[in-house]
């Protein structure tokens, strides 16, 4: 490891520590400081977008335990998400109860569904997996689509805007924080999460699913909670989701969204929190990009104006992650730190 | 019952197309053990090439049918040698995503060149309406059979009398055998990929005949999952033995309970229903083989 000259560490507690130099935790709190700042100084335009970029963050990194950490490589995202959204939102319509209730248990409900649909990962890894978790989707909107008299089928149904303590989080920027504050919460525990007896053993069985089990890591039991951990995770992003448009549709969890989810690890970085990051916040950013330069695109070739907007994000996603695929399979985090070790070293172009 | 015998029927047809699909899938797969994800998407490029040949361009069937073919072996060199030949040696995950990738930018194209409309080529194809008891059979599932069939027939004569057809039938069995005996591996993957982009297009041409093009045709390619899955991943006979099953057996659980269902669209989520139970009670399918791992 790196450690810049005079960064001594004395005990276990400080070379475990995340944040290990005053200068890390003075990043830290500047960070924060300014991410909470944001809702003075931009426009609710940008603080949707930015909203919906910790809603992925949260979705990303349950999918990292499950796929980056544990290798159980999953398509089924957004199907967990759903199951958490309307769970949520059933208990607060029909029910009454109060979104800081609705929300644990939405989550709690996404990762039962977890361990549900993550029984075949007992047997089967892989493409095999792959396909069940692609059916559990289908098979999760399916049921959403039937259950008319709960669900309200393809209509959906109306969601009031949570309440905290008495205070609605009616405006955009009140969203914001919650959503905000999730997200940190997320990215703390999850980092913590990787760190403990169960994120090793996901590490081991990702590298070896064999070897792993004959060293007496049990693949029943944690594989089971590396579904739930990453379930509940997509419940919590979903129930946000959910809340923040004030109204549930089972269109909301289209199933590509769970294969972007899977585009934003490899395109940040699988196997690493910071990653999971990094690649909500690129890939997220290209679809604004894409937003934007799509009518501009129609206004300069009108004869396909249509199409050319409709398909420009869908080129753009795949082209994104074929050209991560086959030139940076790593991710933007590895190139990232690259740069970093770059400047730390300069002007020597090696350590050691 | 002659209800019930029209289901058969269409949905043999319908399961002779599946079946085709699923050939695709499982040649890649034994050749390159690559997971082809965007096996339907070839389908859907496939529909909305025999729109382009046989409406705006008005070529008889037979002609639309080679020329769509000639576009899809280039489609799949394209493909094979541009994008998935960087990533021999890479985790199975990478070419996954990769061939995910592709579905994307496939829909993209094809939303790209024909708007992603509906687009339907009923008319064009000769009628030919057969009768038997009480049973009609449209014109579609019966072009569709014969040229499944014959699909099927041309692959199995390709594998058996052709050298490249060996060769691909030895890279199955054992790649670095087959690597040490002088054959390239990577002209096996791009005719696997040819192949698989060909039956793809063929499954494309006659599904779009029966139902009309429009972009979810692409989720044809799950349907083909669920149809690999039931016959084992590395059987062809099974591939052919499940689409027809599945195929049936969708037609007729749509055609009873669908009426009886609020939403409907049973025919939508039945193979997903098909796969989970195939993947918990007996993974390697019908005729697959059991893989033993070893450290």
């Amino acid at each position: 490891m790196l450690l810049r000259t005079g960064t001594f560490h004395e005990n276990y507690g400080q070379d475990m520590a995340i944040f290990r130099t005053t200068l890390h935790w003075g990043i830290l709190f500047v960070f924060l400081v300014l991410l909470f700042a944001c809702p003075l100084f931009f426009s609710d335009r940008i603080l949707t977008i930015m909203t919906m970029i910790g809603i992925a963050i949260i979705s990303v990194h349950g999918l990292n335990i499950l796929t980056g950490y544990c290798g159980q490589i999953s398509i089924g995202h957004v199907g967990f998400m759903a199951v958490g959204g309307y769970t949520s939102a059933i208990l607060m319509v029909k029910l009454g109860w109060p979104f800081w209730v609705t929300l644990p248990c939405g989550a709690l409900a996404a990762g039962i569904a977890g361990l549900i649909f993550g029984l075949p990962s007992l047997k089967i890894k892989g493409f095999y997996l792959i396909m069940a978790t692609i059916a559990a989707h289908f098979i999760i909107i399916w049921l959403i689509l039937q259950l008319i008299p709960i669900t309200g089928g393809a209509d959906g149904f109306g969601v009031p805007k949570p309440e905290i303590a008495g205070i609605a989080l009616k405006s955009k920027r009140s969203y914001f924080y919650l959503v905000m504050a999730f997200a940190c919460l997320a990215t703390y525990t999850a980092q913590n999460i990787v760190r403990t007896r169960a994120g090793r053993a996901f590490v081991a069985i990702r590298d070896n699913e064999l070897a792993a089990e004959v060293m007496g890591v049990s693949l029943w039991s944690y594989k089971l909670q590396a579904f739930f951990i990453g379930c509940v995770y997509a419940g919590v992003a979903g129930a946000l989701l959910i809340h923040y448009y004030g109204w549930a549709s089972a269109d909301m969890f289209p199933f590509m969204d769970s294969v972007w989810y899977l585009g934003m690890l490899i395109v940040g970085g699988m196997g690493t929190v910071t990653g999971a990051i990094f690649g909500a916040v690129s890939l997220k950013l290209l679809d604004e990009l894409v937003t934007i330069i799509g009518p501009m695109l129609a206004a300069i070739f009108p004869a396909i104006a249509a199409q050319a907007a409709a398909s420009l994000g869908l080129i753009a996603r795949g082209l994104v992650i074929i050209l991560f695929l086959i030139f940076e399979p790593r991710g933007l985090l590895h190139r990232w730190e690259i740069i970093k070790a770059y400047f730390k070293l300069w002007p020597f172009s090696h350590q050691e | 019952m002659t209800f019930f015998l029209q289901l058969v029927v269409t949905g043999f047809s319908l399961g002779m197309v599946y079946a085709l699909v699923a050939i695709g899938f499982v040649i890649i797969l034994k050749c390159s053990e690559a997971f082809n994800i965007a096996q339907g998407h070839f389908v859907l490029i496939g529909g909305y090439l025999g729109y382009t040949f046989l409406v705006p361009l008005g070529l008889p069937i037979w002609a639309s049918l080679f020329l769509a073919i000639g576009v899809a072996i280039i489609m799949g060199l394209l493909i094979e040698r541009l994008t998935l030949r960087p990533l021999l040696g890479q985790p199975v995950l990478a070419v996954i995503m990769m061939t995910i990738a592709l579905a994307s930018v496939l829909e993209g194209l094809a939303t790209l060149f024909w708007g992603g409309e509906y687009k339907a080529y009923h008319g064009v194809l000769p009628t030919l309406a057969l009768k038997l008891g009480g049973v009609s059979i449209p014109s579609e599932s019966l072009i569709g059979l014969v040229v499944s069939v014959a699909a099927v027939a041309i692959l199995m004569l390709f594998f058996h009398y052709t050298k490249i057809g060996l060769a691909m039938r030895a890279t199955a069995e054992d790649e670095q055998v087959v690597q040490s005996c002088g054959i390239r591996a990577t002209t096996v993957y791009a005719v696997s990929w040819v192949i698989a982009s060909v039956v793809g297009v063929i499954g494309g041409i006659l599904l779009g005949g029966v139902s009309g093009v429009m972009i979810p045709l692409a989720e044809i390619g799950l349907k083909a999952f669920a149809v690999v899955l039931l016959g084992g991943v590395n059987s062809i006979g099974g591939a052919i033995l499940a689409g027809i099953i599945l195929g049936v057996l969708e037609n007729v659980a749509a055609g009873y309970l669908d009426p009886l269902l609020p939403g409907g669209g049973l025919a939508h989520v039945f193979p997903f229903v098909v796969m989970i139970i195939v993947l918990i009670f007996r993974p390697h399918g019908l005729f697959g083989l059991v893989t033993i791992e070893r450290i």
